[in-house]
């Protein structure tokens, strides 16, 4: 009997869940970390067998390559070669976010639109790219678009526009004296304007007064910067583009390598984004469009303070996974050698460079891009998503 | 006292009036309702068609289709030896009638649960229709390949199809299970046809539109169970199985495919016990894409997984059920059903991405694209244009296809709906 009240009570360890659950986890944990550390022998040896350097000491020795369009030089380390890669990869990532967006929002509007016209081909835009590699539709740009242009001995030009096989050029900025003064002038500028914008949206909140926002933020900010730009001695410069016997100088010049990667990204990210952005504008009540018309909302206030505002609230997070997707496919660069960070990365390992460290080094960037894109979309996510009382 | 609930009025429910408009009123309601879509339409009329004028040209006149017709071979199976051809054709056909019985019981099942019994039939117009995109697939590789031969094996398969659905129509719902095994020993036979018995083995010469389908079809296959073990884990009450999975689907997620497949490429001998041969490039590849897709498919499983009512699962305790049995007899077969739209969409992205493998080495379709133009009869031709769109156009009508299919499906699971 009193055995029998002591199982009851307390069930021996083989069928004593909480002890089960702990030993099933330490068993599992166990067993993780033999298979990785079976890997990481074997990694180890291998690489030991083939007399390859186990340390990060790689990334302090000279690259051996030059970048083009930057001035790095094949003397300086294989770490400033990857800084530079991250760079681009940076600044192909964002153009091509900030692009993206616009025209897959005037897209998916379109999708929506009650113009037949505008409504098919918008829904044949989305249709036929995003049911094609990205890797193509990059292809494509570079190979059958960019590449075939004019050699620069019968480049096209347009006013200012020179148009070539070697990359196109428009106007663009020169320096011509230290930026320093302008930088912070522009620097205090931001600040005043971003005061002004929150005392205009006070004293639209307090009297009702139209606000006038962007007008008054923005004539702050230009205000400054014309100030700082004559105080700092016109440091800048137009500069247009010239034709030489082998290339351009001066202006702004967009290698076939980036416009290809861009535009192909562009492209294919703005039908994803069409298609989120189609599917937020339905999620949106009719009753919230239907009360607009019945307040006399004009068809485009309707969309720009009713319809959007909600919709936007629905697609950031699935607009926020574009994003990341758009970083990643930036890495599709490497097809096309445009030198952002994979494509460092691959030529660092085709000169003999350790591939586990390099490519642990790839990883960790492209890690460090993606949680800062998820940081900042998940705070605007926290910012414009409902308040529940 | 009469205490009689007063009857709501019985209101006939009226459907809108239908709108049968003239052409006239048409245009203008649709095209020109106000000025501003006036000159809209007037302008992106203008721009269509100039730019339907300069593809239909391209595409009709000036292209150069010869290097397609050439190397049609090539596009389809590269280096897949010419003598083992008739072996991918019996895979075709034994594939064919597979699917054929399978897409039979599976609208009986359908009609059997919309309650109308028996074998019926859907208009042949119906089916037609959603294998659009394939249909135009098809059709181009025969019009380019002009041989009867080929159009007749085309026909002879589609035939096969035709002939085995309507025998799966014929199977009592109550056998449907047997028809899903079936299909996977089709699978599996249409494979040894392929490569054993003097076939030739994936990883040694298949190439083109064979290796990109198979990548695909291989890496959702194996990286599926991959993906809902570690969906279950991330969904675990045990912590330390949870954190480990979760790092595994973040990491995989946080990277590009493109470094996962370096890492297939260049090191994942590496990690194989010193001395053992390193498996061929295919194989690497094909790891690779299932270590990234296992990720993927492991997050839309935890969406079904989510979306189960915990009801269920407290139903499923209730009675007595094992964990393990409430997770494979009520919870899974309630996610999984849940998220087979999404599943197809992850092919499809597989479909599109298994182009990657290109930067690594492989020759896959859009690999070969590229290459032919490099062959010395082609050479400084510049006739990448008509290859790239080829291969486009072959990409673009599987994946239509696949995500009509998968929109259906949804609308049919009523995904989203409940």
């Amino acid at each position: 009997m009193t055995t029998l009240e002591a199982v009851s009570r307390r069930p021996p360890p083989w069928r004593n869940v909480r002890v089960l659950r702990i030993a099933f986890q330490v068993a599992f944990v166990f067993a993780v970390a033999l298979f990785a550390l079976y890997l990481f022998a074997n990694l180890v040896r291998n690489l030991d067998r083939l007399g390859i350097e186990t340390s990060f000491d790689y990334l302090s020795q000279p690259a051996g390559f030059a970048i083009p369009d930057s001035d790095f030089r094949s003397t300086e380390d294989l770490f400033a070669a990857l800084l530079i890669g991250a760079k681009n990869t940076a600044a192909v990532s964002l153009l091509g976010i900030f692009l993206a967006t616009i025209l897959g929002v005037v897209v998916g509007v379109a999708r929506l639109s009650s113009n037949w016209l505008v409504r098919r081909t918008a829904a044949l835009y989305v249709e036929s790219l995003r049911n094609v590699p990205v890797l193509l539709i990059i292809l494509f740009w570079y190979l059958a678009v960019l590449l075939r242009l004019p050699p620069i001995g019968r480049a096209v030009e347009w006013e200012v526009l020179v148009v070539s096989n070697r990359g196109l050029v428009g106007p663009g900025l020169r320096q011509t004296e230290d930026l320093l003064v302008l930088a912070v002038v522009a620097a205090a500028g931001v600040v005043a304007a971003a005061a002004v914008w929150m005392w205009r949206t006070r004293r639209f909140d307090a009297t009702g007064e139209p606000h006038h926002r962007v007008l008054w933020g923005g004539g702050v900010l230009v205000a400054f910067l014309l100030a700082g730009y004559l105080a700092g001695g016109t440091p800048l410069a137009v500069s247009l583009p010239e034709r030489g016997e082998l290339a351009t100088t001066g202006g702004f010049r967009l290698s076939p390598e980036y416009a290809a990667l861009l535009i192909g990204l562009i492209l294919y990210t703005a039908s994803h984004i069409a298609e989120i952005v189609r599917g937020s504008i339905l999620a949106v009540p009719r009753g919230q469009t239907e009360a607009a018309d019945a307040v006399g909302f004009s068809s485009f206030d309707r969309l720009r303070f009713i319809v959007l505002p909600q919709a936007f609230r629905v697609a950031i997070p699935p607009v926020g996974n574009q994003y990341l997707n758009l970083v990643k496919n930036s890495s599709l660069g490497v097809a096309i050698a445009f030198p952002e960070v994979t494509r460092i990365t691959r030529i660092t390992i085709s000169q003999g460079g350790p591939a586990p460290q390099a490519i642990v080094v790839l990883m960790g960037v492209y890690l460090v891009f993606s949680l800062s894109i998820a940081l900042v979309m998940n705070l605007v996510n926290r910012r414009l998503a409902l308040k529940e009382r | 006292m009469d205490t009689r609930m007063l009857e709501p009025l019985a209101v006939p429910e009226v459907a809108p009036p239908e709108r049968s408009l003239s052409p006239g009123r048409w245009v203008k309601e649709n095209l020109f309702s106000t000025w501003f879509n006036g000159v809209l339409t007037v302008l992106l009329a203008a721009l269509l068609g100039w730019a339907l004028y300069k593809i239909g040209r391209f595409v009709f006149v000036d292209a150069r289709w010869e290097i397609v017709e050439v190397n049609l071979t090539n596009i389809l199976v590269f280096r897949f030896p010419r003598d083992e051809l008739w072996r991918l054709w019996a895979g075709m056909f034994v594939l064919a009638a597979a699917f054929g019985v399978g897409a039979g019981v599976a609208a009986r099942l359908k009609r059997e649960e919309e309650g109308g019994g028996g074998p019926g039939t859907t208009s042949p117009l119906t089916t037609l229709r959603r294998l659009g995109p394939l249909i135009a697939v098809a059709g181009v590789f025969l019009w380019f390949a002009k041989s009867v031969e080929g159009t007749l094996l085309v026909l002879a398969i589609a035939a096969v199809w035709g002939v085995a659905r309507f025998a799966g129509l014929q199977i009592p719902p109550r056998r449907a299970r047997w028809a899903g095994g079936g299909v996977l020993l089709a699978i599996v036979l249409a494979y040894v046809i392929v490569t054993s018995f003097g076939g030739v083995g994936w990883s040694e010469g298949w190439g083109g539109l064979l290796l990109t389908v198979f990548l695909a079809a291989a890496g959702i296959a194996i990286s599926f169970p991959l993906g809902v073990l570690l969906a279950l884990g991330r969904r675990s009450s045990l912590p330390a199985v949870r954190i480990v999975c979760i790092t595994y689907i973040e990491l995989v997620r946080g990277v590009p495919l493109i470094t996962l497949l370096f890492l297939g490429a260049f090191m994942l001998g590496f990690f194989l016990p010193p001395g053992s041969d390193t498996p061929s490039l295919e194989t690497r590849a094909l790891v690779a894409l299932v270590l990234f897709t296992a990720a993927y498919v492991a997050e839309i499983v935890r969406g079904g997984l989510q979306a189960v009512p915990r009801d269920q699962t407290e139903a499923a305790q209730a009675l007595g059920l094992s964990p393990l049995k409430t997770t494979r007899l009520i919870v899974l077969p309630q996610a999984l059903r849940a998220v087979i739209p999404a599943l197809v969409g992850q092919f499809i992205s597989l479909f599109k991405d298994t182009s990657l493998v290109f930067i690594i080495g492989l020759t896959e379709l859009l690999a070969v694209s590229e290459l032919i133009t490099k062959q010395p009869e082609f050479l400084a031709e510049g006739l990448i244009i008509e290859t790239l769109v080829f291969a486009g156009f072959v990409y673009w009508g599987g994946s239509y296809w696949m995500s009509r299919e998968s929109q259906r499906l949804e609308r049919r699971l009523g995904v989203g709906e409940r």
